[in-house]
């Protein structure tokens, strides 16, 4: 029986085909996704925040990009996923609400994106995808049955990377 | 958040509570007179929610809402986010412009414009109430609006949150129009440290 697995904010999950693992309106935050193709071994993180270096609260990992990603790797690894076969896709990183002046939180969207990049760079797995920026939110669902990851939203429609 | 802020005290909930619907009680008259309809609100609820449940207070991060966002500047910072269905948005500028909207259903410039005015109108009165009780300057920013998932829009307040902690203090209250045209929720959220600056000037430990 395929289940549907919800990664909420801050969160993460793996697993195998046929799950899905999804995660509801992503605002500035990213889902990255991890993807093995022949064990069909993967998982989504919902990241929120860039650097847990610059935080206060860094218990739980999966808030932030730097520490989110190594996380999510380190558990897909133990479900059976080679590394050198890991492929990479990210959404999200948007800019909500659009002001005079753009302060340091409403471009955290950007910072978002580019840490993550630079962890996935850093732990040598290759980028394949990505839907990144804009100023609206994201549902994404990754299918573990093919590695394919869908992109919802309200009004640009949707799409798959 | 910080540690103290989950273990708040029976009379620290009043004390927020109370400032919540004094808050809240001039921005639902001033709404009141914007329309000329009668506006009730309830007993605002106050709740430390772990940030990842914030979105299911409006009914789930996919949840399409209209949110108007605007932070809260001075000695207690924080943010003000005043969420509702479009159909709410929509009734509002019907009140407001006169205009009937048609079924195609999307809001123009105009409209847009309008409900920032409306979101900056309430935040006004309730930050007006809140600087008089607590002596406290609270300056509103200018608005911005969006139409998307409640968790996205949400993001934006939970982001500044989650550099401290994992929890919010959310003082919400719900606005319902006589004709029940208008459902809307209001949200003070305090960033982490304003709380406490705010007990202390109304004096309670």
């Amino acid at each position: 029986m395929a289940e549907l697995l919800k990664v909420g904010i801050a969160d993460y999950k793996v697993s195998k085909a046929p799950d899905k693992i999804v995660s509801y309106g992503l605002g500035s935050c990213i889902g990255i996704t991890l993807y093995d193709s022949v064990s069909k071994v993967g998982g989504l993180v919902h990241i929120m925040l860039p650097d847990s270096t610059q935080a206060r609260a860094t218990e739980n990992l999966a808030k932030f990009a730097d520490t989110g990603i190594p996380l999510l790797l380190k558990e897909v690894l133990a479900l059976g996923a080679i590394k050198s076969r890991l492929v990479a896709k990210l959404a999200g990183g948007a800019q909500m609400f659009q002001f005079a002046g753009t302060s340091d939180i409403m471009s955290i969207g950007n910072r978002n994106a580019q840490f993550a990049k630079e962890t996935l760079q850093k732990n040598s797995i290759r980028i394949v995808s990505e839907d990144l920026g804009g100023t609206y939110g994201r549902t994404v669902e990754l299918d573990l049955e093919n590695g394919l990851y869908k992109i919802k939203t309200i009004n640009k429609g949707e799409k798959t990377i | 958040m910080s540690e103290n802020m989950l273990n708040l005290s029976a009379m620290q909930l009043d004390a927020i509570r109370e400032i919540g619907n004094v808050g809240a009680g001039n921005s639902a008259t001033a709404l009141s007179q914007l329309i000329n309809k009668k506006i009730d609100m309830d007993v605002p609820s106050v709740s430390v929610v772990p940030l990842a449940d914030v979105p299911d207070l409006v009914g789930g991060p996919d949840t399409m809402v209209v949110g108007i966002f605007l932070r809260v500047y001075g000695k207690a910072p924080g943010s003000v986010l005043f969420l509702m269905p479009k159909e709410s948005a929509f009734y509002l500028v019907e009140h407001l412009l006169g205009d009937q909207k048609a079924d195609n259903g999307e809001l123009n410039e105009m409209d847009q414009s309008a409900l920032m005015e409306i979101g900056n109108i309430l935040a006004g009165a309730y930050l007006n109430s809140l600087s008089y009780y607590t002596k406290l300057t609270l300056l509103p920013s200018i608005p911005a609006m969006a139409v998307d998932m409640a968790g996205a829009i949400l993001n934006v307040v939970i982001v500044q949150l989650g550099q401290m902690g994992d929890h919010a203090l959310v003082i919400e209250t719900q606005f319902l129009s006589e004709d029940d045209g208008i459902n809307g929720h209001f949200f003070l959220i305090p960033d982490s440290g304003s709380l406490q600056t705010i007990l202390n000037a109304v004096g309670v430990k």
